[in-house]
């Protein structure tokens, strides 16, 4: 009785703020009858900008997706063959990109490449240019870098995990059968890897079609996916139905593609449950230490460039030299600023707005977890989807859905932290899971014959070996808080904004001074970022997480 | 057929695996090297299939010098000890795989595949998945597979050490046969004695890097070259010897024996005095001369089926006076009991002496 309330918990949730809120936006998107439902359809359809949003949001998360393989590919394989001084630190730098917010890594990306950037700064001095030589600002290319920096990673961890896995035999198999190294990759290396590619690619295609913050900070207006135009008909033109039709569209773009997802993705950790084992291996030439130390070397600077350059800029942007003005600028209510408080209190806001998802996101997950480990429960076969379906649901979508469904609660200041709990929970529940399964039955039974009574078994082994997953899981979700940009745009209440969110319109307004602040801000959320990543980096467990 | 010259592998500047082996395969023979894990057979099979590179050394097939031919146009067959089995193809395209890379037609192909499976006793698996094969039969895949391109050399890592013991020996000895009716020239690795005696025309013991001894199997049991190869083979009874009488005669903690002439030219400093544990009889005396008598204690009495063995303490000779034997257990209606008194007669013909390792 008792447990059953618990693992009803969930599903409450879940229910309350995740189905109801999209049956609101099925509801706008298809009026009160069938005949308005057709009309509103056709309408949307007939719209001109429709199927070029649609055209755009498909091409340009395919050429992502191309380009995120195509870089990650090769990092993956020296990941997975060689063991490396250094490798643990790069492996702990890959996780930055996947945790950094888009409102962190897009104005980094323009402290290093963009107009004002670094780089460009430092060429104009150098080469004695008039103009800044790197024109990427309101570029796709920009777009494209951005994600494939953000989406490299997935591919990294799971098709290096998968890799490493791999027998390196099979390949010498083929090789002593007369295989060259090309058809060794060909015939053995790419058909075995392929499950886990297409899984890395799905996954990519999905966060880069549903792409928001990059795209609307970088693009301008010149490029909008469907998440960005659901947000402008939504927001800026207050059009609901059609808001609401193509939330539905990308709706089913990403279920489907994450119940592809899915599928790959339960066999391919089938098959690396039936050899968990490492090959990786000390480089053995020179030619081997020279790949290992440029794929290093890339990780480095690829990551931590437009970092550095973002913290630098922060310090230094205009002519002069270092300056804390940006960071002064925080603490006052300028006259032209958007906002109704010094925007140094976003950052307080934020905090509260992450320690109130932590409180509401890990008693769930981890409700939802023992529920989930059973997986023989009813409680099991009825969480387990609901707990994908929000991953496949865009930030935005999820907002709107708040804005249409929630009536009078819609002010409410918990509507923030609810949202990040809903974003934040199947995170939660893919760290803590796999550690409550990894929990070795064969370990509880060693204490229990060596004499631990069933309190001191569960203080003694799963205590410890959960607390990690559980500090991990806080982590993340303290991260996803920070960091939501998406739903929090379209349901904080103007007077709590939060880091994102003053990030943002700093950077829509004009002037040095509020690009300055956007930095600063920026900088400000990328160290308490930095704080959880260390965390997550410090508790890492063995057998991983999955996404 | 393949001669090994020399070869050096260091893994570590303080860890070098193979100090220079030499070794030569002849045609149509199979040759096994044996020696407990760590000691660089299975990084000497490796280098030989172009896997690994030899720091020093030349590695010669049919007189060519291969040493720096890459492994795919060696035309070296190698078996891997977990099989390698391509999990992505099945039984027949596993198995056609290397015939592909050597560019045979497809009808060439099927033929070959047909071939192999009936070879190996697979006929009708054609298609299953590789996964869905039991250890022997996935086992008998990845020879069929090593085997279809018609290599110059096969080369075995362990191909047996994943199974069970039963199915162990069965395999051994169909792949004796199969080795011997393809006229194969082989070289395969293994750490199990009783494998290196049912499989191998010779044997090439191995120890930490270097080889010990190369012989066929009946010598090599017969006549171990040192204490190494002798406790490596299951040779417990080897006695310190502590003095030399004359040529033939030496003395050791539990008395003097006369040994056959080969034997007496063999005087070296730190040499022992190998007992077999088939070298004695238990309790009535046999008729040849050439056997003393010893008196003891039962220690232990283990029963291994069709022979039992005892660990017998001989009466003050000290620790050196434990020895190892084995007896039949036919016509004997129960096992000497601890702490019984036993005599023994030690046949002096079987004995040998071995020379420190």
């Amino acid at each position: 009785m008792m447990q059953a309330a618990l693992y009803a918990l969930p599903i409450l949730f879940l229910t309350i703020f995740y189905l109801y809120p999209l049956l609101a936006i099925l509801r706008v998107s298809f009026g009160a009858s069938l005949t308005e439902a057709m009309e509103q359809a056709s309408a949307a359809l007939r719209a001109p900008g429709f199927w070029r949003v649609l055209w755009f949001t498909t091409w340009q998360a395919t050429v992502s997706t191309l380009l995120t393989v195509l870089v990650g590919l090769p990092l993956a394989g020296v990941f997975a063959r060689f063991d490396f001084p250094g490798k643990g630190v790069m492996a702990a730098l890959l996780t930055v990109p996947f945790v950094m917010p888009t409102v962190v890594v897009a104005p980094a990306f323009l402290a290093l490449i963009g107009r004002n950037g670094l780089l460009n700064a430092w060429l104009q001095r150098l080469l004695h240019l008039d103009a800044p030589p790197i024109q990427l600002e309101q570029t796709i290319w920009l777009i494209l870098l951005v994600h494939v920096f953000y989406n490299v990673a997935i591919v990294i961890r799971t098709v290096g995990g998968f890799w490493s896995a791999l027998p390196p035999t099979l390949a010498e198999a083929a090789a002593a059968l007369g295989a060259s190294p090309q058809r060794r990759f060909w015939t053995v290396t790419v058909p075995l890897l392929a499950p886990s590619l297409i899984a890395a690619s799905l996954l990519v295609f999905l966060f880069c079609f549903t792409s928001f913050g990059v795209i609307l900070i970088l693009g301008g207006l010149r490029f909008a996916t469907l998440e960005v135009e659901i947000y402008r008909q939504a927001v800026s033109y207050f059009n609901l139905p059609m808001a609401a039709f193509l939330s539905i569209v990308q709706l089913f773009f990403t279920f489907t593609v994450m119940a592809l997802y899915t599928r790959v993705q339960a066999r391919l950790s089938r098959t690396l449950r039936l050899r968990r084992r490492a090959f990786a291996r000390r480089p053995a030439s020179w030619r081997q230490w020279a790949v290992v130390g440029l794929a290093l070397t890339a990780t480095f600077i690829g990551v931590l460039s437009p970092l550095v350059a973002l913290a630098v800029r922060s310090f230094t942007l205009g002519d002069g030299g270092p300056t804390l003005v940006y960071y002064q600028a925080l603490g006052e209510n300028l006259r032209q600023s958007a906002f109704f408080a010094p925007p140094i209190t976003a950052v307080r806001n934020s905090f509260v707005y992450a320690l109130a998802t932590l409180a509401i996101s890990l008693p769930l997950g981890v409700i939802a977890s023992y529920a989930l480990a059973q997986s023989r429960s009813r409680w099991a076969a009825i969480l387990d989807p609901l707990l994908l379906l929000p991953l496949g649901t865009s930030a935005v979508t999820l907002g709107f859905g708040y804005i249409v469904a929630m009536g009078p609660l819609r002010a409410s200041p918990w509507l923030a932290p609810v949202a990040h709990s809903l974003i934040a929970l199947p995170f939660v529940v893919r760290t803590f899971l796999p550690a409550l399964r990894a929990l070795d039955r064969r370990l509880r039974e060693a204490a229990s014959t060596l004499g631990a009574d069933p309190l001191q078994r569960w203080w003694t082994i799963d205590a410890p070996l959960l607390l990690r997953a559980l500090l991990i899981s806080a982590a993340f979700a303290f991260a996803i808080s920070l960091g939501e940009f998406g739903a929090t745009l379209l349901i904080a209440r103007p007077d709590r904004p939060t880091m994102p969110l003053v990030i943002y319109r700093a950077l829509s307004q004009p002037g040095l001074m509020n690009y300055g602040q956007a930095l600063a801000m920026s900088t400000i959320l990328m160290a308490s970022t930095a704080l959880s990543i260390l965390l997550i980096e410090r508790f890492r467990l063995p057998q991983g997480e999955e996404f | 057929m393949l001669e090994v010259r020399a070869i050096h592998k260091r893994f570590a500047p303080d860890k070098e695996v193979l100090q220079g082996v030499s070794l030569t395969v002849e045609p149509q023979e199979i040759l096994c090297l044996l020696g407990p894990s760590g000691c660089g057979k299975s990084t000497l099979l490796r280098i030989i299939a172009g896997l690994e590179r030899a720091d020093q050394g030349r590695v010669l097939l049919n007189g060519s010098d291969i040493t720096e031919t890459p492994a795919h146009r060696r035309n070296v067959g190698l078996m891997f000890q977990d099989y390698a089995l391509f999990p992505h193809l099945n039984v027949a395209e596993n198995i056609a795989y290397g015939l592909r890379m050597h560019g045979a037609p497809a009808s060439e192909r099927r033929r070959r595949v047909g071939e192999m499976l009936a070879l190996v006793n697979l006929e009708g698996y054609a298609h299953r998945s590789v996964d869905d094969l039991s250890g022997g039969e996935q086992q008998r895949v990845a020879l069929a597979r090593t085997l279809a391109p018609n290599p110059t050399l096969l080369l075995l890592d362990e191909p047996v050490a994943n199974l069970d013991r039963l199915l162990r020996e069965e395999l051994i000895e169909a792949l004796r046969r199969i080795l011997k009716r393809l006229q194969v020239t082989t070289l395969f690795v293994t750490h199990d004695q009783e494998e290196a005696f049912a499989l191998a025309d010779r044997i090439a013991v191995m120890r930490a890097g270097r080889l010990e001894q190369v012989d066929a199997p009946a010598s090599l049991y017969r006549r171990p070259a040192n204490t190494f190869v002798a406790a490596f083979l299951g040779f417990r009874n080897l006695l310190p010897i502590l003095e030399w009488r004359g040529a033939h005669a030496v003395r050791t903690p539990i008395g003097t024996f006369d040994l056959p002439e080969r034997d007496a030219a063999r005087s070296a400093v730190g040499a022992r005095l190998l007992i077999p544990p088939d070298a004695a009889v238990l309790d009535s005396a046999p008729s040849g001369a050439a056997h003393v008598p010893l008196v003891g204690r039962v220690v232990a009495a283990t029963f291994r089926g069709s022979v039992f063995r005892l660990q017998v303490a001989l009466e003050g000779s000290g620790e050196d006076g434990m020895l190892y034997f084995e007896f039949r257990t036919r016509g004997r209606e129960r096992l000497p009991g601890q702490g019984e008194p036993v005599r023994l007669w030690l046949d002096t013909t079987q004995m040998c002496v071995v020379k420190e390792a």
